[in-house]
């Protein structure tokens, strides 16, 4: 009877104890997720498509919110925050790659652990304390402003212009960190291949480099972008409201500075910019794959 | 290629790819070679160029990444009509709120990391171990904060935290929604932060992870009589000690730095606090702004230090693709 049940017992006991107990352990940050991440996306969307009339307390579903959010000012923000996303990640990714490529191809490795580990610390150099260094050094009574009388010069920190320059202080870093293994990937017998079958330079680019590079390019642009396009404390400890961005329209919603009711419409926003950001990442992730394949 | 071929005998190769000495050992010696010889018309010419052109892009970016940081500093320490005084810095401490949100930033610091490693290390583990099924939901589950701005995600938050007051208000729970909103410690910004956090946490474990045998480790552990626990805390965290430290840095790093949702939900932390002293004393914002670089740089430089260790991908700090295979 022994010999008969012991076996099935250990097999018995071993898949109780490797089966749902280690699925056990996945659970709390499955139910994590769930609340914390999950209950304000919901109610965040809810919230965008559904209208509590005050006096029954009735909740109706309606396209209102978001329809507005897509008209007047808040288009403006939007559009505003794609095109100061968009311009800053192009700026950034061409000005990453150029700098990556110099780090790159100098053979001194000191330079290039210093500069990879100063652009990952730039890289996070985001938020408040950025737009204060920038304030102090080209704000209106900024260290470089006065020096160098940029204010004659028609130079304003508070712009657009401006906050492109502050933007780029860390879009560039993040463009050397995404990009640099990939121009290390480009190994120096290809274009030594090219230059022995008589290519030139140019030629090397266009026929090799560019196309082993492009989805990697591709997909730090768009990291750039989703980067921009979600930054908020720069922007808000930087410009206040004088550039229109959707994060700066949110928060402002958010905080009751327009008029009562705006909520709806600052969730509305907040589905938008969820709409746009996970449209990015829907590129940028199956180009980071394909990347991959060239970076071992 | 001629050329290559009678000097890779002689090259110094160690039993590592074939091509890679064959290939950089000429280049290396025709680069020390022919500015002596001078012997190709062509190469004089063009080598020189691309060293100006990386010197002058190096140049460039340095002094762009250089210059905010300099002239922040002599914008703290420099006074017109007064000089050199380091007063921004020395009148910090008794500054009002100044220790109350650092405490605040410290604290919420503390909890965050904690949740946030309790949650994923378990989940992590057990998708290695177990349930391999479970690992792209537990990667989607932590990946998705990615997606999602920081103020989209407050959004929501304010409106689950009105549904209190809204509709809570005779129950129980409506004292749990006071409490997470305490002003003194708000569990909400924990929770928050812990959900930023866990892109960051997850890829520093995954590949701290991925570098140890774990199934081998647990097998072994266990077929020598080990309780799970003593699995856990006496094999497995030993052996995760520098990922679970660049997992709670970056956390760190990433809480102390955070100003959207605070200021959102109306709670004062360290980055809050600095941009409300800013229009009252802009010279001790940007001050403290400077310290509070230093100590993030500080922080993710003992990072990427740590991380240098058998590919424990030193470059978590940032969205890097770069990982050890």
């Amino acid at each position: 009877m022994s010999s008969t049940t012991a076996p099935r017992a250990a097999a018995g006991t071993r898949r109780r104890r490797r089966g749902p107990r280690t699925w056990l352990a996945a659970l709390p940050l499955l139910a994590f997720t769930g609340l914390c991440f999950g209950l304000p996306l919901g109610a965040m969307a809810h919230g965008a498509v559904t209208r509590t009339d005050p006096a029954s307390g009735a909740t109706l579903v309606t396209g209102e919110h978001l329809a507005r959010s897509l008209q007047g000012p808040y288009l403006g923000s939007l559009v505003g925050s794609v095109q100061l996303s968009a311009l800053t990640a192009l700026v950034g990714g061409v000005l990453g790659v150029v700098i990556a490529q110099a780090v790159v191809t100098s053979r001194s490795a000191g330079l290039r652990s210093a500069a990879l580990t100063a652009s990952g610390v730039l890289a996070n150099f985001g938020g408040v304390p950025l737009a204060f260094a920038f304030i102090a050094t080209v704000g209106i009574s900024g260290v470089v402003t006065q020096l160098a009388d940029l204010t004659d010069l028609g130079w304003n920190l508070y712009s657009f212009t401006g906050l492109t320059m502050v933007y780029l202080y860390f879009l560039i870093p993040l463009m050397v960190l995404v990009i640099a293994p990939a121009l290390d990937g480009l190994r120096p017998q290809w274009r030594e291949a090219a230059q022995s079958s008589g290519a030139t330079g140019a030629q090397f680019w266009r026929h090799v480099g560019l196309p082993v590079l492009a989805p990697s390019l591709l997909g730090g642009f768009v990291l750039l972008f989703g980067t921009a396009f979600a930054a908020h404390a720069t922007a808000a400890a930087l410009v206040g409201g004088s550039v229109p961005l959707v994060t700066l329209k949110i928060a402002d919603a958010l905080s009751g500075n327009v008029l009562t009711g705006q909520e709806n419409v600052a969730l509305a926003l907040g589905l938008d910019m969820i709409l746009i950001a996970a449209l990015v990442m829907a590129v940028y992730l199956p180009l980071q794959r394909r990347s991959a394949r060239w970076l071992r | 290629m001629a050329a290559m071929t009678p000097t890779t005998p002689t090259t110094p190769t160690t039993p590592t790819t074939p091509t890679t000495p064959a290939t950089r050992y000429p280049r290396l010696r025709e680069d020390t070679r022919e500015p002596d010889t001078g012997a190709p018309v062509r190469t004089p010419a063009r080598r020189p160029r691309p060293r100006i052109w990386r010197g002058a892009v190096l140049a460039l970016a340095g002094a762009y990444f250089l210059i905010p940081l300099i002239a922040s500093f002599v914008f703290t320490v420099h006074v017109p009509g007064r000089g050199i005084t380091f007063e921004a810095y020395t009148e910090l401490l008794s500054a009002d709120g100044f220790t109350e949100s650092l405490l605040l930033s410290l604290g919420l610091a503390a909890a965050t990391i904690a949740l946030s490693l309790l949650l994923a290390v378990p989940a992590l583990v057990a998708v290695r171990i177990g349930s391999p099924r479970l690992r792209p939901v537990v990667e989607v589950m932590c990946m998705l904060p990615l997606v999602v701005p920081p103020i989209a995600l407050v959004t929501g938050i304010t409106t689950v935290l009105r549904w209190g007051p809204d509709h809570l208000s005779r129950t129980p729970l409506y004292q749990t929604f006071i409490a997470v909103q305490h002003e003194k410690f708000p569990v909400v910004l924990v929770l928050a932060y812990t959900v930023l956090a866990l892109p960051f946490v997850h890829r520093s474990l995954d590949a701290g992870l991925r570098a140890i045998d774990v199934p081998t480790l647990v097998e072994a552990a266990r077929s020598c009589g080990a309780s799970w626990p003593y699995v856990v805390l006496r094999v497995l965290l030993p052996n995760l000690r520098a990922s679970l430290a660049g997992a709670a840095f970056l956390t760190l790093a990433l809480v102390l730095g955070e100003f959207t949702i605070a200021s959102l939900l109306g709670f004062q932390p360290f980055a809050v606090w600095i941009v409300s002293i800013s229009g009252a004393q802009a010279r001790m914002s940007v001050a403290v702004s400077i310290l509070s670089l230093l100590i993030t740089w500080l922080l993710l430089i003992a990072l990427s230090r740590a991380g240098t260790t058998p590919s424990t991908a030193g470059a978590a700090p940032a969205t890097t693709s770069r990982k050890e295979p």
